[in-house]
C-alpha cells in the first residue's frame, strides 16, 4: 500500500478542513505523523472505489473472448452447450429475473407489514424480540437456506402447496407440470424470506423517523392506524421505502447457494413455475469449477458480467434514494 | 378525509390490515424457527467426538468427520479478518475523521455500500480471475481475499458510524491538550468508540464465516488435513454443498451436522455482536 505516491498532494481545501490540527499547535515531529496518518487513511479509504473498479475490469477483460465469440448474440440465445461450445445466456437472465420477481412479489407486502406490525401494533416489549427474530433471518448463511429448502422445503412444496395451487389455479400455465418440489416457485419463496428481514429493516426506521407530530394530527383528525400508514407515513418516506425495495432486489438477484439447491439446474426457459431453472449465480456455482476450455470459461465470466451489472445498476439506485432520504431527514446514512 | 364515511368500513379496513400485520410477523417468525429446527433436529445426530476430530471416510465407511474443513474455514477467516480489519478501520477513520462530505470520502462511502450489496459470487469469480488464474491452481488464499473483500465494506461502514457517534468535544479537549491528531484518533476517539468498533468486526466476521459462494472456485475443498493456504482448502460450507448434493445418506448426515456447526457459529456471532454493542449503552 503505497502512502503517499498514489494520492494529489494536499490542497489549501484540504488545509481548511483540517484546521483543528493547526489550532494544537503541535511540533513538526507529530504534524509530521498527523499528514502521513492522514494519506494512510486515505490510501485505506480508497481501496473500494478500486475494487469496484478492478472487479469490472477483470470481468470485461475475462470476457472478452466469448464477447468477440458470440456478440449481442450471448444475451437472447437459450443455447448452452459445453459440448460444441456454443453459450447463450437467455435462460439464466430469465432464471434470474423470474425467481427475483417472485421473491419481491411475495417479500413486498410481507416485509412492510412487519415493519408496521413492529412499529405501529405491537407492545414495546414484542416489537423488540419480534424484530430481532426477524433480522435473524439474515444472519441464517446462504447455504442452509438451501440445506433446508431442498431436504425440508422442497418435499413440503410438492406434498402440499404445489397440488392445492394446481387443484385451485390449475387452469393457469404458471402452475402446470408435476410437482416436483423443486424448480422456480421453490427458489422464489425462499429468496423472500432471506429479502425480508433487509427490506423490513430499512422500512422500519422509515416509520420510526416520521415525526410523531404528523401521525398523531393524522390521528387526531380520526383517522385509523392503516389510513395514518396509507395516507401519511408512506407518502412521507416513499423514498426510503423505494430505496429499501431496490436494495432487496439486488440482494435477490445475487442470491446464489439458497438459489442453486432449489431451482433445479436446468438450463430451460418454461411457463410454469414448476419446471426446473436456473439463474446466472446457479449456473456459475454448478458449472465454474468444471469448465476448463477457455470459452466456457469466459462465457461464464461473461455471465458473471451481467449479474454485476444488473446489481451495480440497482444498488445504484437504491443509494441514490436512500441517500436521499436521510439527507432530506438530517440524518447520517 | 371530513366527508362522512360508513365508519364500518374504514375500521373493517384496519382490521384487515392489522391482521395480515400480525400474521405476516407471524410468518417470518415461524420460518426462523422451522429453518432453525430443522437444522438442529436433522445435525444433532451428526456431531460426535470423531466429528470434530477426524478426517472425512468415503461413502459407505461408518466413523469420519469433518476437523480439516472445520479447521480451514476457521484458517481462512482469520486471515480474512486479517487482511480487511486494519483496511477496514482505517478507511472508516478517513470518513470520519477526515474525509467527512468531500469528494473522495463521498466515492469511497458509495462503493463502499455498492460492494456491500454485490453478490458474493461476483467477488469469487474476482479473485478466482486475480489469483487462481495467474497461479493455475485453487487456493486458500484466493479465498481468504475473498472473504476479505466481502468483510471490508461492513468493517468501513460500522467504522465511521461508530466514530461520528463520538461527540465532537473529546476530540477537542485531547487536541487542547496539544495531541497529536493520529493519537487522538486512536488513543481517544477508539477507545470512546471500542465496543462500537467490536461489532463491527464480529458482523464482519459472522457475515463471511458462512459464505459458500466465493469459496467455491478459490479455496475449493480438499479431503485432506489442512497444511496451508497455499493449495485447496478444506472448509465446511463448500463440504456441504458437495455432501449435500451427493447421493450417499452418510455424506448427506454430515452435511447436516457441518450446517448445525455452521449456524451456530454464524449465530453465535450475530448475537455477541448484539450483546457487545448493548453492554455499551
Amino acid at each position: 500500500m503505497g502512502v503517499g505516491d498514489s494520492d494529489p498532494a494536499p490542497t489549501l481545501r484540504d488545509q481548511k478542513n483540517f484546521g483543528l490540527r493547526t489550532m494544537a499547535k503541535s511540533t513538526p515531529a507529530t504534524s509530521q505523523g498527523d499528514y502521513y496518518f492522514k494519506w494512510l487513511t486515505a490510501a485505506a479509504a480508497l481501496i473500494t472505489p478500486l475494487i469496484m473498479a478492478g472487479i469490472f475490469l477483470e470481468l470485461v477483460g475475462h470476457s472478452l473472448p466469448s464477447i468477440k465469440e458470440f456478440g449481442f448474440g450471448f444475451l437472447i440465445s437459450q443455447n448452452w452447450n459445453p459440448v460444441t461450445e456454443q453459450f447463450g445466456a437467455a435462460s439464466s437472465i430469465f432464471g434470474t429475473v423470474m425467481s427475483t420477481l417472485i421473491a419481491m412479489v411475495i417479500a413486498v407486502p410481507l416485509s412492510i407489514a412487519i415493519a408496521l406490525f413492529l412499529v405501529e401494533l405491537a407492545q414495546p416489549g414484542v416489537s423488540k424480540v419480534v424484530g430481532a427474530m426477524i433480522e435473524l433471518l439474515a444472519a441464517i448463511p446462504s447455504i442452509i437456506y438451501g440445506m433446508w429448502g431442498m431436504f425440508v422445503f422442497g418435499p413440503f412444496m410438492a406434498r402440499h402447496v404445489q397440488p392445492l395451487l394446481q387443484d385451485t389455479l390449475g387452469f393457469l400455465p404458471l402452475f402446470q407440470g408435476p410437482p416436483m418440489g423443486l424448480g422456480m416457485l421453490t427458489a422464489g419463496i425462499i429468496l423472500a424470506f432471506m429479502i425480508l428481514p433487509f427490506i423490513c429493516a430499512i422500512t422500519r426506521d422509515v416509520f420510526l423517523l416520521v415525526p410523531n407530530v404528523v401521525k398523531e394530527s393524522a390521528h387526531g383528525m380520526g383517522a385509523t392506524t392503516w389510513e395514518v400508514t396509507y395516507k401519511v407515513t408512506i407518502p412521507y418516506g416513499l423514498v426510503g421505502i423505494i430505496g429499501a425495495l431496490f436494495l432487496g432486489l439486488g440482494r435477490a438477484l445475487g442470491e446464489t447457494m439458497a438459489v442453486t439447491f432449489v431451482i433445479g439446474n436446468a438450463h430451460n426457459i418454461s411457463a410454469s413455475l414448476f419446471a426446473p431453472g436456473n439463474s446466472i449465480a446457479s449456473t456459475l456455482a454448478n458449472e465454474f469449477t468444471e469448465a476448463t476450455d477457455l470459452l466456457y470459461v469466459s462465457s461464464l465470466i461473461e455471465l458473471g458480467l451481467v449479474l454485476f451489472i444488473m446489481t451495480y445498476l440497482i444498488q445504484v439506485l437504491a443509494q441514490f434514494m436512500l441517500r436521499r432520504m436521510y439527507k432530506s431527514w438530517s440524518v447520517g446514512l | 378525509m371530513m366527508k362522512p364515511r360508513p365508519p364500518t368500513g374504514r375500521r373493517l379496513m384496519d382490521k384487515i390490515v392489522s391482521g395480515w400485520a400480525v400474521i405476516s410477523a407471524l410468518l417470518g417468525i415461524g420460518a426462523l424457527i422451522w429453518i432453525l429446527s430443522g437444522v438442529i433436529a436433522r445435525g444433532v445426530g451428526a456431531l460426535n467426538f470423531s466429528f470434530f476430530t477426524q478426517l472425512p471416510t468415503p461413502p459407505g465407511l461408518a466413523g469420519g468427520g469433518m476437523a480439516n474443513a472445520i479447521l480451514g474455514t476457521l484458517a481462512m477467516t482469520v486471515a480474512a479478518t486479517l487482511i480487511s480489519v486494519p483496511i477496514g478501520l482505517l478507511s472508516g477513520i478517513y470518513l470520519a475523521e477526515f474525509g467527512q462530505e468531500s469528494r473522495v470520502a463521498d466515492n469511497s462511502r458509495f462503493s463502499a455500500n455498492v460492494l456491500m450489496g454485490m453478490p458474493s459470487i461476483i467477488v469469487g469469480v474476482f479473485a478466482y480471475t486475480l489469483v487462481v488464474l495467474p497461479l493455475g491452481h485453487f487456493s486458500g488464499y484466493a479465498g481468504a481475499l475473498a472473504l476479505a473483500i466481502l468483510m471490508i465494506p461492513v468493517v468501513t461502514r460500522t467504522t465511521e458510524d461508530m466514530l461520528r457517534l463520538v461527540p465532537n468535544t473529546l476530540r477537542e479537549s485531547a487536541l487542547a491538550l496539544g495531541a497529536p491528531r493520529w493519537k487522538v484518533t486512536l488513543k481517544v476517539v477508539f477507545r470512546a468508540a471500542r465496543a462500537g468498533l467490536l461489532t463491527g468486526i464480529l458482523l464482519a466476521v459472522a457475515r463471511v464465516s458462512g459464505e459458500t459462494a466465493p469459496l467455491l472456485f478459490t479455496a475449493l475443498n480438499s479431503p485432506y488435513w489442512f497444511k496451508s493456504l497455499s493449495g485447496p482448502t478444506p472448509n465446511l460450507t463448500v463440504a456441504i454443498f458437495n455432501y449435500a448434493m451427493s447421493p450417499y445418506d452418510d455424506w448427506q448426515q454430515m452435511a447436516w451436522g457441518a450446517s448445525l456447526v455452521i449456524t451456530m457459529g454464524v449465530l453465535a456471532f450475530t448475537l455477541l455482536a448484539r450483546f457487545v454493542l448493548r453492554q455499551r449503552t
